[in-house]
């Protein structure tokens, strides 16, 4: 299978620290890979790479096959890479239907097109098969944190999104809202979308993902089949523990 | 009438069945509608309700205490009376959804009206490009406190107090020693003080009727287009009836004599179409335009409205702009009513301007506003001072009930943020 994102080599430093240094990576259409590490490994910033919001310094970046660049947010979005950040950033004064939209609006004559997007906004959570939302014109002030998720994932769909990466979709959530948007996940995976998925929490990897990317320190120590791997595993390899033991071995 | 209405059921049929599970809030029964809006007034959404019940209380209170209060001339004087605060509540509308606010809004109506009588009784310009002039100084003034606030930095409270007390001393040095100008211009002075053949009085009703019933069926018809479900028709007639009766019983009230003397006074008051068509214009735009929900995005959270591409800086600045261009406008409705120009105009008006805005059901919090909201409470605010008046209290008794009620009307907005949350639908 073709992977949809190849990054090779990508480096980056702030000032003298080497954030990332050499990172290879690849994302696969139709698949959730998660993406973990330690605070610092560099995930942030891996990430923000990705979306046009910190450009990398060096390396390579193939989209479908072909070498791009991405400079500016709106470069990501162009390619079809959607990020969906741990904050949501949505207005909870607006309802779903011009948040899913917001900056993005759909007019007719000059004025808001609110049937159009009324209707586009209510298909896309059905394709998503939402069932958790009364209204689509409710105000997202009224929403749980899994519902917040679930229009900010929808949100990146509707954009017709390659590529969603979301950041910690499950830190704030409660365990049946944690279920209902893990199943979200793996429904978008399904319909053909690749999925990045950053994550501290290993139950949610490994109930939800394919592959799981481990950074240390910089550098990618590990991308491993979640269905041959152990949680041990990963937590030698985020841990660093795991580097050790191959070193050792190697070295004998 | 039954034809319409399987039509209408048959419709609805389809649209649900293409967007099953999730509701619009379209849907439903008249009854079922009024039942949705019963549920999200108590989870706390009452918009401008508690405005409309106090403007209801103190009214009936009013005429039953002075004989004099429901009489056509009072009316007539009580519509006048609000214009010039109603267009001042809605500038300030504009920024308080943004969580922004304007100190300096009513001296800039002053500065506005102080160039303009300069260039019309020293330069004897044209009153129409006069008043051109003092538009686009309100336009600048506005460029510049947006510059401030959304370039720099500067909390736009800062910024417009500083300017407040700066245009007070613009206004001393533009208007000289002499510190008063009398307005001359018929046409300026007729604003406030003349009214509309009675002909043109129904030709407004016309314009307003056609407009209120085109705009729901076109709505209707869009969402008909794509398949979305439509509120009843009976719905849609109800709405339609409440602007005709309300629109009619005024026109038909102040097309009557009001004169206690021997001359004639008959016709709505020219202010009024000009402040309504104001007031249409603009929640057309906050309601319909892609920047209108951009105002609304921003004062809910900027930073999500940032990352979703929106120019918030220009957003800021623009709304800015509005709200000083919409002063200028509410202090020619002023010099138009008190007939001369002097250093103090506008100079006191801010904060009753803010004040009606908030007892109308905007709040201050951001986010949240309409314009209509801020019209009722101007209307309210001007009933206290005119129906107080009536009875005989000073301005300092009228001033303290003022107060208290926009206390109220603070409370109201701050229990409301706290429950809003539990609401089950949206409006729209």
């Amino acid at each position: 299978m073709s992977a949809l994102i190849e990054l090779e080599d990508i480096r980056k430093s702030f000032g003298p620290v080497d954030v990332l240094k050499g990172v290879t990576m690849n994302i696969y259409p139709g698949k959730v890979s998660a993406l973990v590490g330690d605070n610092g490994a560099g995930k942030s910033t891996l990430i923000k790479g990705l979306s046009g919001a910190q450009p990398y310094d060096g390396g390579e970046v193939r989209f479908e096959g072909n070498p791009v660049t991405i400079h500016t947010p709106q470069d990501a979005s162009g390619l079809g890479i959607e990020v969906v950040y741990q904050d949501l950033a949505l207005c909870e004064n607006l309802d779903i239907v011009n948040n899913m939209f917001l900056g993005r609006e759909r007019t007719a004559h000059g004025m808001l097109d609110q049937p159009d997007m009324e209707g586009a906004a209510a298909r896309t959570l059905q394709s998503l098969s939402v069932r958790t939302l009364k209204s689509v014109r409710q105000k997202v002030s009224s929403l749980s944190g899994g519902q917040r998720q679930t229009v900010a994932i929808a949100r990146a769909v509707l954009q017709e999104a390659k590529i969603v990466i979301l950041d910690e979709p499950t830190a704030a959530l409660g365990v049946a809202q944690t279920e209902q948007v893990l199943a979200l996940v793996r429904r978008l995976a399904d319909s053909g979308t690749a999925v990045l998925i950053i994550s501290h929490n290993l139950a949610d990897v490994f109930e939800v993902a394919d592959y799981v990317n481990v950074l240390y320190l910089g550098t990618m120590v590990a991308q491993l089949e979640t269905k041959n791997t152990t949680y041990d595993d990963v937590v030698g390899w985020i841990t660093g523990s795991k580097i050790k033991d191959v070193a050792v071995v190697e070295g004998a | 009438m039954s034809d319409i209405d399987t039509e209408t059921t048959d419709e609805t049929a389809a649209g649900a069945a293409a967007v099953q599970a999730i509701a619009t809030g379209h849907e439903g029964s008249l009854s079922e509608q009024f039942q949705n809006y019963f549920r999200r007034v108590r989870s706390g959404e009452m918009g401008m309700l508690p405005a409309l019940a106090g403007t209801l209380v103190l009214g009936v209170l009013f005429s039953f205490l002075s004989e004099f209060f429901l009489t056509n001339k009072n009316i007539a004087n009580l519509l006048t009376q609000t214009a010039a605060l109603m267009i001042l509540a809605i500038a300030l509308t504009f920024l308080l959804i943004m969580a922004e606010i304007d100190l300096s809004a009513g001296i800039t109506g002053g500065v506005g009206m102080a160039v303009f009588i300069r260039l019309l009784n020293d330069q004897h310009w044209n009153w129409v490009l006069a008043l051109v002039v003092a538009l686009l100084a309100g336009v600048l003034i506005g460029s510049t406190i947006g510059y401030f606030v959304a370039k720099i930095g500067v909390p736009s409270f800062v910024v417009t107090l500083a300017l407040f007390l700066a245009f007070q001393g613009l206004m001393l040095v533009m208007l000289g020693d002499a510190g008063s100008y009398r307005i001359e211009e018929p046409a300026v002075v007729a604003i406030m003080n003349k009214s509309m053949p009675l002909w043109a009085g129904w030709v407004m009703f016309a314009v307003v009727c056609i407009v209120s019933l085109a705009t729901s069926f076109y709505d209707r018809r869009r969402r008909q287009k794509y398949q979305m479900p439509v509120r009843p028709l009976s719905m849609l007639w109800l709405q339609f009836a409440a602007v005709v009766i309300g629109v009619g019983f005024m026109v038909v009230l102040l097309n009557q004599n009001r004169s206690t003397g021997v001359f004639v006074i008959e016709g709505v008051p020219i202010v009024v179409p000009l402040a309504l068509a104001i007031l249409w214009v603009g929640q057309l735009v906050l309601d319909r335009t892609r920047f209108g929900l951009h105002i609304y995005a921003v004062g809910g959270n900027p930073e999500g409205a940032r990352r979703a591409g929106i120019n918030v800086t220009r957003v800021r600045i623009s709304a800015f702009m509005i709200c000083s261009v919409l002063a200028v406008v509410a202090g020619l409705f002023t010099v138009s009513q008190v007939g001369v120009v002097q250093s103090s105009t506008g100079r006191d008006v801010v904060l009753s301007g803010v004040g009606a805005a908030v007892i109308g059901g905007v709040s201050l919090f951001g986010g949240r506003g309409r314009l209509m909201q801020a019209t009722v409470g101007a209307f309210l605010i001007s009933m206290i001072t005119n129906g107080l008046g009536l009875l005989g209290y000073s301005a300092g008794i009228t001033f303290i009930v003022t107060g208290g009620v926009l206390m109220l009307a603070a409370t109201i907005d701050a229990l409301t943020r706290k429950r809003a949350g539990s609401t089950s639908l949206a409006r729209t």
